[in-house]
């Protein structure tokens, strides 16, 4: 068969992951009801909450500010929130208008795909985190080292991964109804007990219990660590251990529930 | 030599207590134009979801170019139109078109895509602020962008106004004209006359006949008796005569027979009141509804 021979058979990943990774920045970003949440949210939580005591002592004595704890708190809060809202909705969505039937039919790899999504998702939770540094830094005054800047806003962009797996199992978990009071549902009340809005110590017993063990808490050790508001004496390192278990369980969570969803349709 | 387009060998598929398609076998070859024909539910959607790979089959073989049709070097060479599939809203014309061409090896241009479906004057909106019928010819532009060798379109004209429809016609007709094969499933009895070389007429899950337009109407070699009364008809007044087929709406009566004399006779004795008459040569429709109806259900 000449013409197989005269041009290659499918086409080159690379400038297919572009392509789909600007289409979906695109989409997402054209959708004000998730690209204001995602990049104004935690820069409004900032202004209604940190702002006016942004230059007090996180506690007594402390040398951190509280305004230095909040944007650590409001940069985690925000890049979690585009995973988790970002894939948990628009997936959900997509799925009920039956998006993924003709896409399932093109000879776009599913790999592809969900990098795409990935990627355009950890583009909207960068943004987020730059807005919400530069409002920090001008109407709160707050300093710190450009390694520490660096620091918080590397350590804030990796804390997203893992919610980027449960997004996806969101996303094929929720129907496009429940979708977005089942992601609020869970993701608000985590990020008060794992005490992102107002340090845990002021937070109920039974949630400082609780604390330890969710996602985001381990998250907030991480980028308080970077400004020097690290809650718990334990280590980083079990920090990130933490972070690499629970990105394994949600990769795999997400992983079974595409599966499940791919088996009931295309099978 | 080079592989059919498409081939199903002795398949079935069964979801769950429905046998949607009963161990049909056919072959497409390169350059044919193939309409698939049925009623709702007869397995047409069916057929293509086994050709395209999006549903497996429960038992059989399924084949596209001789690949397995989920190979993506397979998927590479086809476009598709499916019923009902969504595109994101928050999209521009153009800038999907784009996105689709990035999937296959030897796209067509962007704006060649946008033409072949009539869009130009809406290349820069965005996908939701498209009506029904301009979404269809969206749909016919990502079918199209990556020049693929075969072309799968589920009921392709629901939608579309009168000129959209003949526009994607002629489209069609110029993409045989290059010996593309296209596959496409319609209601619209007209469009596989007008389109298709070879109709495969589908029915409870069987081919129950696969040759040309004019072999089909053949077949019926019958006429088409068709008249209003001004009672509505009793289904006793028509017991024991020799019909193809009856179909009787409100007070409009449709009858396929090979002795419409005697037929008619007969109704005059029975005293039904007939007006408007009609008298003609069954068309493909016809041929179509007195075939669907002799297979009964098994």
């Amino acid at each position: 068969m000449s013409t197989a021979t005269a041009r290659s058979a499918t086409a080159p990943v690379l400038p297919m992951l572009a392509r789909q990774s600007y289409a979906e920045f695109v989409k997402l970003f054209r959708v004000p009801a998730f690209s204001v949440t995602s990049i104004v949210l935690p820069t409004m939580f900032y202004a209604f909450i940190g702002l006016g005591q942004a230059k007090e002592p996180l506690f007594p004595g402390s040398g951190v500010t509280f305004g230095e704890y909040f944007l650590a708190s409001m940069a985690l809060y925000g890049v979690a929130n585009v995973m988790v809202l970002g894939f948990g909705i628009s997936l959900a969505n997509e799925r009920g208008q039956k998006q993924d039937l003709l896409m399932k039919s093109t000879p776009l790899p599913a790999p592809v795909f969900f990098t795409a999504k990935a990627l355009s998702a950890l583009a909207i939770a960068l943004i987020s985190i730059v807005v919400l540094g530069l409002f920090a830094a001008v109407a709160a005054g707050v300093q710190l080292d450009a390694s520490q800047w660096l620091t918080l806003g590397a350590r804030a962009m990796l804390c997203s991964i893992p919610f980027i797996g449960l997004g996806f199992a969101l996303g094929y978990l929720a129907g496009p109804n429940s979708a977005p009071a089942v992601t609020n549902l869970i993701y608000l009340p985590t990020a008060f007990a794992s005490g992102l809005f107002f340090p845990l110590r002021l937070l109920p017993q039974f949630l400082q219990n609780l604390a330890p063990y969710l996602p985001l808490y381990r998250g907030a050790q991480l980028v308080w660590d970077s400004v020097g508001a690290r809650t718990e004496g334990g280590s980083i390192a079990s920090d990130w251990l933490y972070m690499g278990a629970y990105t394994v369980v949600f990769f795999l969570l997400a992983l079974w529930a595409y599966r499940r969803d791919q088996g009931k349709k295309f099978n | 030599m080079s592989a059919p387009a498409a081939e199903l060998v002795n398949t079935s598929k069964r979801y769950g207590e429905v046998q949607a398609v009963r161990d049909v076998s056919f072959v497409i070859e390169p350059g044919e134009v193939v309409a698939m024909l049925g009623p709702n539910g007869a397995g047409k959607t069916t057929s293509i979801s086994l050709m395209l790979g999006t549903r497996k089959p429960t038992s059989g073989t399924v084949r596209l170019f001789g690949m397995d049709p989920k190979d993506l070097k397979a998927r590479s060479r086809i476009g598709v139109m499916l019923q009902e599939s969504g595109v994101p809203g928050m999209l521009r014309v153009a800038e999907i078109v784009e996105l689709f061409r990035s999937y296959y090896p030897a796209p067509l241009a962007t704006a060649e895509a946008i033409r072949m479906a009539g869009l130009e004057e809406k290349a820069k909106s965005l996908v939701k602020d498209l009506s029904g019928g301009q979404r269809q010819r969206l749909y016919f532009a990502l079918a199209v962008c990556g020049d693929p060798d075969a072309l799968f379109l589920d009921e392709p004209t629901v939608g579309m106004d009168v000129e959209g429809r003949r526009r994607f016609l002629e489209e069609i007709g110029a993409l045989a004209t290059k010996g593309r094969t296209v596959v496409l499933t319609t209601h619209y009895l007209e469009e596989a006359d007008q389109l298709a070389r070879r109709v495969i007429v589908i029915d409870h899950g069987r081919v129950i006949a696969d040759s040309t337009p004019a072999a089909i109407k053949a077949r019926v070699a019958g006429k088409r008796v068709t008249f209003s009364t001004g009672t509505r008809p009793d289904e006793s007044q028509f017991a024991g005569l020799p019909l193809n087929s009856k179909q009787i709406e409100d007070h409009r009566v449709r009858l396929l027979t090979n002795e419409p004399e005697q037929v008619l006779r007969e109704l005059f004795r029975r005293g039904v009141e007939i007006q408007n008459l009609e008298v003609a040569g069954a068309d493909l429709e016809e041929a179509f509804v007195a075939m669907t109806h002799q297979q009964a259900p098994t």
